[in-house]
């Protein structure tokens, strides 16, 4: 971990409660199943749960379609699929311990479509549950497959801007320790996920500062996701670069048969895809702030999408984080 | 809607001419915008006429690709010298506008609102600030409001929109209807009721008390205000609702699904299909970005890999006296081999989820990764060179 200035750095694992966000299609999802099995592997009861209505994280751990209640799918690990009007379901009932849950038929429903339009009210239903799961100590760690990076300071800032609108009673003080709590570093913490491309690094650099900027939530680091290997050495390359012209590409053809040059072709592209992600890479290195911690898992040339990836992954995070 | 079995191998052209709107959607990363503004670009190179890419996207990345300094809620000329760099001459002109979600809001407010007290009273509730400002689920609606409102200026032959990163795509198309039931539920008035009338009714008392518990009772009433200033403009939401929706199912409009080969955005892809199918919407087409070129599926090639990764000293020494001899040649003959191979396990499995995809769609289109990012109008049109084939 390229961690300048470890002690001032709450281990990740170390933390209790996780947001997974980044760019669309940079692979959240991948990473935040994975933390989560590295976490339960390391003995941490964890809670995985997914915040966008997608649905697909059963699949990152071969499951059952995931339901608000949640379900085990691995030793130490249970996962769920966050539902505000389940969340608000059991909020009423924990919270206020209203005797007569039937009476609130109308008020639930009020709440749902006021949720449609009133401000951050899914938002907090969200948060909420997850800094009550950690607050609770249901859960050694809960790890949060949070919306992207356009939306994600919306999600984090919302028991902010609801304290702001809200200024007298339960769901006021409901507020208030859920703001302690999610701006705790040694509590919460923010990780970022990106792939070493134009966009996405440049969306994780302003996310960071917006992060910084408009909430107190703690960032815990950056994760880099289908790092391209180094194909060749310098050495290798100019050997590579031989080959590479109308004699070298005849004198393989007449080895390997036709298909040579196609395979050639391959090679040619995997050099120049890896050279112009690397120098995303190195900017992202440059531009973040100094002690950010910054970990690397590699593409994986697999067949899978599945459980397989899910261990894989967590097997090089593990090897960067603990 | 007319379903073919095999992949078409007519590009967008043909679709593109024939439609007046085009809506590029799919999860977020997967090119989404860059497609929107592809095809707006090769629309106003080869169609001529008028063209509008809106983008939703709070990301200010199109204005770069199209040579904007910035653009925001106005519609602007993507300027003719952008166009001479890329080495073309367009036949018609391409506009771009960017959707300022509370610019946008506002300018709604301002046509609907009854008068001017209650366009104030509005415009200063603190709930309609957080609503336009800083939650995401007001970029749905107002897009699609937008969308309508240029359409029926009539300033344009083809608009092109890029919607918003929507959790769920579904929640984009939902935005119009969901706008109208909110305003026209009965639970809304019961809500404001006691507000409005300053009477609370023996049945709906605990209701209120326990509403006051949870949310304090200045939320409540900031709420009861604004929807009582929001109902003023109902018949107009209404409306304008309904008719975004039957404009979205018009033979105007057609639907562009984006999306790449990996697990997630297919599987968002697939499921948006499969929605518009239901709901009988225009799938125009797929394009698919990033795909590995074909060739990685080559089996000469992939014998040729193997060959490479087994035989490399073998090879290496047949290969010396024509490039030297070199201790690391067999290693980067076997490496050679190697990376074809792994490509080829990718681009396999890509050739599986790009055959799922294609059942819905009649025009499915590739566009292999570029090694740049996009970042100029000449960059565009190259990408625009594969949708069109």
């Amino acid at each position: 971990m390229a961690s300048a200035n470890s002690t001032a750095v709450v281990p990740l694992l170390d933390r209790r409660l996780i947001f997974v966000t980044g760019k669309g299609g940079v692979g959240k999802t991948t990473v935040a199943s994975a933390l989560a099995l590295l976490a339960s592997q390391e003995g941490r009861r964890t809670l995985v749960c997914e915040v966008d209505s997608k649905g697909n994280l059963d699949g990152f751990f071969g499951s059952k379609p995931l339901e608000f209640a949640p379900t085990q799918v691995a030793p130490n690990l249970f996962a769920m699929a966050m539902d505000t009007e389940e969340s608000l379901r059991e909020y009423l009932k924990l919270q206020l311990k209203l005797p007569l849950i039937s009476r609130l038929g109308p008020l639930a429903r009020t709440f749902d479509f006021v949720a449609t339009a009133a401000p951050g009210v899914k938002e907090i239903l969200t948060v909420g549950k997850l800094a009550w799961e950690v607050k609770e100590r249901h859960y050694d760690l809960v790890v949060v497959d949070a919306t992207a990076t356009g939306h994600v300071v919306g999600q984090l800032a919302s028991p902010v801007a609801m304290s702001e609108l809200v200024s007298v009673g339960i769901v006021r003080q409901q507020t208030e320790w859920m703001i302690q709590l999610l701006t705790d570093p040694a509590i919460t913490g923010v990780v970022v996920v990106t792939t070493p491309e134009e966009m996405p690094v440049n969306e994780t650099l302003e996310l960071i500062e917006r992060l910084g900027t408009e909430t107190t939530i703690d960032i815990a680091g950056v994760i880099a996701n289908r790092v391209l290997p180094e194909v060749f050495n310098r050495a290798e390359e100019a050997i590579f670069d031989d080959l590479d012209t109308d004699r070298g590409r005849t004198a393989l053809t007449e080895a390997v048969g036709v298909g040579s040059d196609i395979v050639m072709d391959a090679a040619r592209l995997a050099i120049s895809l890896r050279r112009s992600r690397s120098e995303h890479l190195d900017r992202l290195r440059r531009e973040l702030p100094k002690d950010m911690p910054l970990s690397y898992v590699p593409y994986l040339f697999t067949r899978s999408h599945g459980v397989r990836t899910t261990r894989q992954v967590a097997e090089f995070l593990g090897q960067e984080l603990l | 809607m007319a379903r073919r079995r095999s992949v078409s191998s007519v590009g967008l052209e043909e679709l593109v001419a024939a439609k007046e709107i085009l809506i590029s959607c799919g999860s977020g990363g997967v090119g989404k915008t860059t497609a929107a503004a592809t095809i707006g670009a090769m629309a106003a190179t080869h169609h001529g006429g008028k063209v509008l890419v809106l983008t939703v996207d709070p990301a200010k990345r199109l204005a770069n690709a199209l040579g904007l300094e910035r653009f925001g809620n106005t519609e602007t000329r993507v300027p003719e010298a952008a166009f001479e760099a890329a080495g073309v001459s367009p036949r018609g002109e391409l506009w771009a506008a960017m959707l300022d979600t509370k610019q946008s809001w506002d300018d709604l407010i301002v046509r609907h609102a009854p008068d001017v007290p209650t366009r104030d009273a509005i415009l200063s509730n603190p709930l309609y600030q957080n609503l336009t400002g800083k939650f995401i689920q007001s970029h749905d609606y107002v897009a699609m409001e937008r969308l309508y409102e240029i359409h029926t200026s009539g300033r344009y032959d083809l608009i092109v929109v890029d919607t918003p990163p929507t959790r769920n795509a579904i929640d984009f198309l939902d935005a119009p209807e969901r706008m109208a039931d909110f305003f026209s539920s009965r639970l809304l008035r019961w809500l404001i009721a006691p507000y409005r009338s300053r009477v609370i009714g023996f049945a709906s008392k605990p209701f209120y008390t326990v509403a006051d518990r949870i949310l304090g009772s200045q939320f409540l009433s900031d709420i009861a205000e604004f929807f009582i200033l929001f109902q003023s403009m109902y018949d107009g939401f209404v409306e304008r609702a309904r008719a975004v929706e039957k404009l979205l199912g018009s033979s105007m409009t057609s639907f562009v699904v984006v999306s790449t080969l990996e697990a997630a955005p297919a599987h968002e892809a697939n499921a948006f299909m499969e929605l518009l199918d239901e709901r009988k919407l225009h799938l125009g087409a797929l394009v698919l970005n990033k795909v590995l070129p074909a060739s990685m599926l080559d089996r000469p090639a992939a014998a040729a890999a193997a060959d490479l990764s087994a035989r490399r000293d073998e090879i290496a020494e047949s290969l010396a006296s024509l490039i030297g001899s070199d201790p690391n040649l067999a290693r980067v003959l076997g490496v050679i081999g190697e990376n074809f191979t792994n490509f080829a396990v990718v681009a396999k499995r890509e050739a599986e989820q790009r055959s799922e995809m294609a059942r819905l769609p009649d025009t499915v289109v590739s566009v292999p990764e570029m090694e740049h990012d996009v970042s100029d109008l000449r960059g565009l049109l190259e990408i625009g060179g594969h949708l069109w084939r």
